[in-house]
C-alpha cells in the first residue's frame, strides 16, 4: 500500500518535473549558423517590410507575428517574459517602455546601437533613451492633430477651429444644426488621446529632478483644466461618449455621425479599417490651441522597436531594429504601407513623402503639415514604471464618470491615488 | 496473486483523475498560495533597476480584501445572480413542463432549439448579444432602449448568461420528468386532474431533487461570472474592468501586472466559492431526503 503510494508520488512528481521545465526557453536558432528571430506588432501591412528584410538577409530570418495590439501587447509581452518563451523584438509605444523597463522585459541595446541613434534628435531619443541606456530604437512619432470631415465641415458651414473656445464654440453650432452628428467622440477606452491632451495642456504626469524620486501629477491644475474642459463638452451633450474602436464607434465614424477625430499621426492607415467608406472625405489640421497662436501639442501614442531579455540574439535582433527604422528602404516602405510619420532625422526628407497616405487623397500637403507639427510637441518628461495601472484606472474612472455623469477631476484624484500607491508598493521612491 | 492484483486495479483506474487533478488543479493552487505570500519589489533606482520576490506574510490578503472595488465586483455579481439564477431555474422548469405535456408539438425540434445556445460557447454569445443591444447596430430597438444604461447593464448581461445555460438545466429536469413511472400520470387523470395541476402538484415536487441541482450548479456558475461581462465591456462604458470578481482577478494579475495580489483574491475566492458550494450542497441534499 505505502509503497504504491511513495511510486504515484515519484511519478507525479516526475511528470510535473518534465512538463514544469519543458515549457521555458524555446529555440530560436536553427542550426547551420542561420538565426531565427521572432517579431510582435500589430502595424498593417508590416509584413510586406519585414519580406524585405528577409530577401536581403538570408541569414537572420524574421518571423512576424500579431497577437495583440498596443495595452494588450504589453500585458501579453510581461505575461510570456514571466513564462520564458517571449519574442526576441517587439513592438513597444512611448508610454509602456520604461513599464516594461521596469520590469524587465526590454533590454539595455546601448553597445549594439552607437551608431542608429545619431540618426535621431535628442526630443525623439528621450522616449527610449533612460539614465543614458538605449532600450529601443524609435519607430515614428506622433503628433496629437485634428482630423475632420472636410464634407460635414462645408456642408454646416464650419471652420477647421484654431483654438479649443473655437471648438467648443462649432461643437455648440453643429448641435444645433444637426443634432445627430456630433463634433467628435469622448473616449474612456484608449488613455493614449487624453495624456495626449494633457500634454498639449501643459500636465506633467511623470518627472524627476534627481534621478532618484519620482513626481506625480495626474491631478494636477493643468489636468483638471483639460478635464473640466470636455466635462463641459460632455454635458453640453455636443460630443458622443462612445468607448473607441468598438463596432457604435466605428459605425458612427462610417456614417459620418462623428465630425472630428482628435488622433495621432497615423491615422490615415487606421481609418481605411475602421471607415471605409470615408476615404478622400478626410483632412488633417493642427489640434486646436489654449490660447491663439500656441503651437504645442501632445502625442498619441508613438513606438519602438525593442529587443526583449529573452532573445538570445540580442546582437542581431538590434541590427534588425535599427534596420527598420533607420533604413532608407525599410522606412519608405514604412510610410507607404503603415503612413508612419518616421522617427529618424533622415527617414523625415525621403522623397515618398511628398505624397499623401493612400485614404487621403485629397490632401497633398499632409506630410507637410505633421512635419510642421511635430517639432512642437510636447510629451510628459518621463513615462511612469507603472502606466499600466494608471490607464486601467483612466479606462474604469473616466467610464464610469461618463456613465454617472460624475466628475472628471475626482477620477483624476482617484487615478493619481491608485497610481502613487502602486508605486509605494512597488518600492519606488515618490516625492 | 489475484487477490492482490484486484486490490491494485481501483487504484490504477482512479490514477488518470487523480493525476489529471493534481497537474491541474492541486500543482497551480498550491503555486498560486506560495505566490500569494510574495511581492515584487524593487531594488532602487528610479526605474527600479530590476525587482526581486520578497516574502510578505498576509500582506496581499491585507490588500486585496481593504480593496474596495474587489467588494464592489461581488456586489455587482451578486446582482447579477439574483437575476440569473431565478430567471435560469424558472424558465428551465417551465419549458421542461411544457415539453413534458403530452399534445404538445414539434416537442423534439423545440427541445433542440431550446438547447442550442449551450452549445454556443460564451464568448460568441456574448458579443452576437453585444451587437444587438448596441445602438448603432441593434435590430431589437437598442436605439430606444439603453441596454447599457446603469441599471439595465445588470439585466443586458444576466439575459447572456440565461440564454446560454437555459438549455442544459431544461434537459436535466426535463429527463428528471421523463423517469417518473408513468402509473401516477394514469391515477391522476382517472381521478380527473387537470394537466396544470399534474405538473404543480405532482411533476414540480418529484423532480425537486432536480430543480434543486440546477440551482446550484446555476449559483457555482454565477460565481464564475467572467466571459460575458469581459466579452461586452469594449462595447460600453457601463462595465468597467474590475466588474466582477474574476474580472478583478484578471485585471490584477495581467494588466495591472501584480500577479501576487491577484493570486491572494484568488485563495480567498476559492474559500469563499467552497463555502457557497458547502451550504449550498447540504442544502440540496436535504431537499433530495
Amino acid at each position: 500500500m505505502r509503497s504504491q503510494w511513495r511510486l504515484a508520488g515519484a511519478l507525479l512528481a516526475g511528470a510535473l518535473l518534465v512538463t514544469g521545465c519543458g515549457g521555458g526557453g524555446g529555440d530560436t536558432s536553427a542550426a547551420g549558423g542561420k538565426v531565427n528571430l521572432t517579431f510582435w506588432d500589430w502595424d498593417p501591412n508590416m509584413d510586406k517590410v519585414v519580406d524585405i528584410w528577409n530577401q536581403a538577409h538570408p541569414d537572420i530570418h524574421v518571423t512576424l507575428s500579431n497577437p495583440a495590439g498596443g495595452d494588450q501587447l504589453v500585458s501579453k509581452m510581461i505575461t510570456a517574459h514571466q513564462a520564458g518563451n517571449g519574442p526576441d523584438i517587439a513592438k513597444v509605444e512611448y508610454q509602456s517602455l520604461p513599464a516594461l523597463v521596469s520590469n524587465q522585459v526590454v533590454a539595455d541595446i546601448t553597445q549594439y546601437t552607437a551608431d542608429t541613434v545619431k540618426d535621431f534628435d535628442d526630443t525623439t531619443l528621450k522616449a527610449t533613451r533612460f539614465d543614458g541606456k538605449v532600450f529601443g530604437v524609435p519607430q515614428d512619432v506622433a503628433p496629437l492633430m485634428l482630423f475632420y470631415r472636410t464634407d460635414i465641415f462645408d456642408q454646416y458651414g464650419l471652420k477647421p477651429p484654431t483654438t479649443w473656445d473655437e471648438f467648443k464654440q462649432a461643437a455648440a453650432d453643429l448641435h444645433a444644426k444637426a443634432p445627430q452628428v456630433a463634433m467628435t467622440n469622448f473616449d474612456a477606452a484608449d488613455p493614449g488621446w487624453i495624456t495626449g491632451l494633457m500634454q498639449q495642456g501643459g500636465a506633467d504626469w511623470w518627472s524627476s529632478t534627481d534621478n532618484k524620486t519620482w513626481q506625480v501629477a495626474i491631478n494636477s491644475a493643468a489636468s483638471k483644466k483639460v478635464a473640466d474642459y470636455w466635462q463641459g463638452l460632455v454635458t453640453a451633450g455636443t460630443v458622443a461618449k462612445n468607448p473607441s474602436f468598438s463596432p457604435q464607434w466605428n459605425k458612427q465614424m462610417n456614417e459620418g455621425q462623428l465630425a472630428t477625430w482628435i488622433s495621432g499621426a497615423w491615422a490615415p492607415a487606421q481609418l481605411g479599417g475602421i471607415a471605409p467608406n470615408t476615404k478622400g472625405k478626410w483632412a488633417v489640421a493642427p489640434l486646436p490651441a489654449w490660447t491663439a497662436s500656441d503651437k504645442t501639442t501632445g502625442i498619441w501614442g508613438g513606438s519602438a522597436t525593442t529587443v526583449t531579455t529573452d532573445s538570445k540574439h540580442a546582437a542581431e535582433a538590434a541590427q534588425f531594429a535599427s534596420w527598420l527604422n533607420t533604413d532608407d528602404k525599410a522606412v519608405t516602405a514604412q510610410i507607404q504601407n503603415i503612413n508612419v510619420y518616421p522617427a529618424a532625422t533622415s527617414g523625415r526628407s525621403l522623397p515618398i513623402l511628398s505624397s499623401p497616405p493612400a485614404f487621403f487623397p485629397n490632401q497633398a500637403d499632409y506630410y507637410d503639415l505633421v512635419k510642421q507639427v511635430a517639432p512642437s510637441s510636447r510629451s510628459f518628461s518621463m513615462w511612469g514604471p507603472d502606466v499600466t495601472v494608471t490607464f486601467s484606472g483612466y479606462t474604469d474612472k473616466f467610464g464610469a464618470a461618463l456613465q454617472n455623469n460624475t466628475s472628471f477631476a475626482t477620477a483624476l484624484d482617484d487615478i493619481q491615488n491608485a497610481t502613487v500607491a502602486d508605486m509605494k508598493k512597488l518600492g519606488f521612491t515618490v516625492g | 496473486m489475484a487477490a492482490r492484483n484486484r486490490a491494485k486495479l481501483p487504484y490504477l483506474l482512479v490514477a488518470p483523475a487523480v493525476a489529471l487533478l493534481t497537474l491541474f488543479v492541486v500543482a497551480p493552487g498550491v503555486y498560486a498560495l506560495v505566490l500569494s505570500f510574495q511581492a515584487r519589489k524593487v531594488v532602487g533606482g528610479l526605474l527600479g533597476g530590476g525587482s526581486k520576490l520578497v516574502f510578505v506574510g498576509f500582506d496581499n490578503y491585507g490588500l486585496a480584501l481593504a480593496d474596495p472595488e474587489l467588494w464592489s465586483s461581488i456586489a455587482r455579481m451578486l446582482l447579477v445572480a439574483l437575476l440569473f439564477i431565478p430567471a435560469t431555474v424558472g424558465f428551465a422548469l417551465l419549458f421542461a413542463l411544457l415539453l413534458d405535456v403530452p399534445r404538445v408539438r414539434l416537442a423534439r425540434s423545440t427541445r433542440l432549439a431550446i438547447f442550442l445556445p449551450y452549445a454556443v460557447p460564451g464568448v460568441i454569445a456574448s458579443l452576437m448579444w453585444g451587437f444587438m443591444y448596441l445602438p448603432a447596430t441593434s435590430p431589437i430597438g437598442g436605439d430606444h432602449v439603453d441596454f447599457f444604461g446603469s441599471t439595465t447593464v445588470f439585466f443586458s448581461v444576466a439575459n447572456v448568461a440565461v440564454w446560454g445555460s437555459v438549455g442544459f438545466n431544461m434537459i436535466v429536469i426535463f429527463t428528471a420528468l421523463r423517469s417518473l413511472p408513468a402509473e401516477l400520470y394514469e391515477a391522476a387523470r382517472i381521478d380527473g386532474c387537470s394537466e396544470l395541476r399534474m405538473a404543480l402538484r405532482i411533476k414540480v415536487p418529484l423532480v425537486l431533487p432536480a430543480i434543486a441541482m440546477c440551482t446550484l450548479f446555476t449559483a457555482l456558475a454565477s460565481l464564475q461570472l467572467f466571459n460575458e461581462p469581459n466579452t461586452l465591456r469594449p462595447l460600453s462604458n457601463a462595465v468597467s474592468s474590475t466588474w466582477v470578481p474574476l474580472m478583478k482577478i484578471y485585471e490584477d494579475a495581467f494588466v495591472d501586472s501584480d500577479v501576487n495580489k491577484a493570486a491572494a483574491t484568488s485563495v480567498l475566492f476559492v474559500f469563499a466559492a467552497l463555502a457557497v458550494s458547502f451550504v449550498a450542497s447540504r442544502t440540496v441534499s436535504r431537499v433530495n431526503r
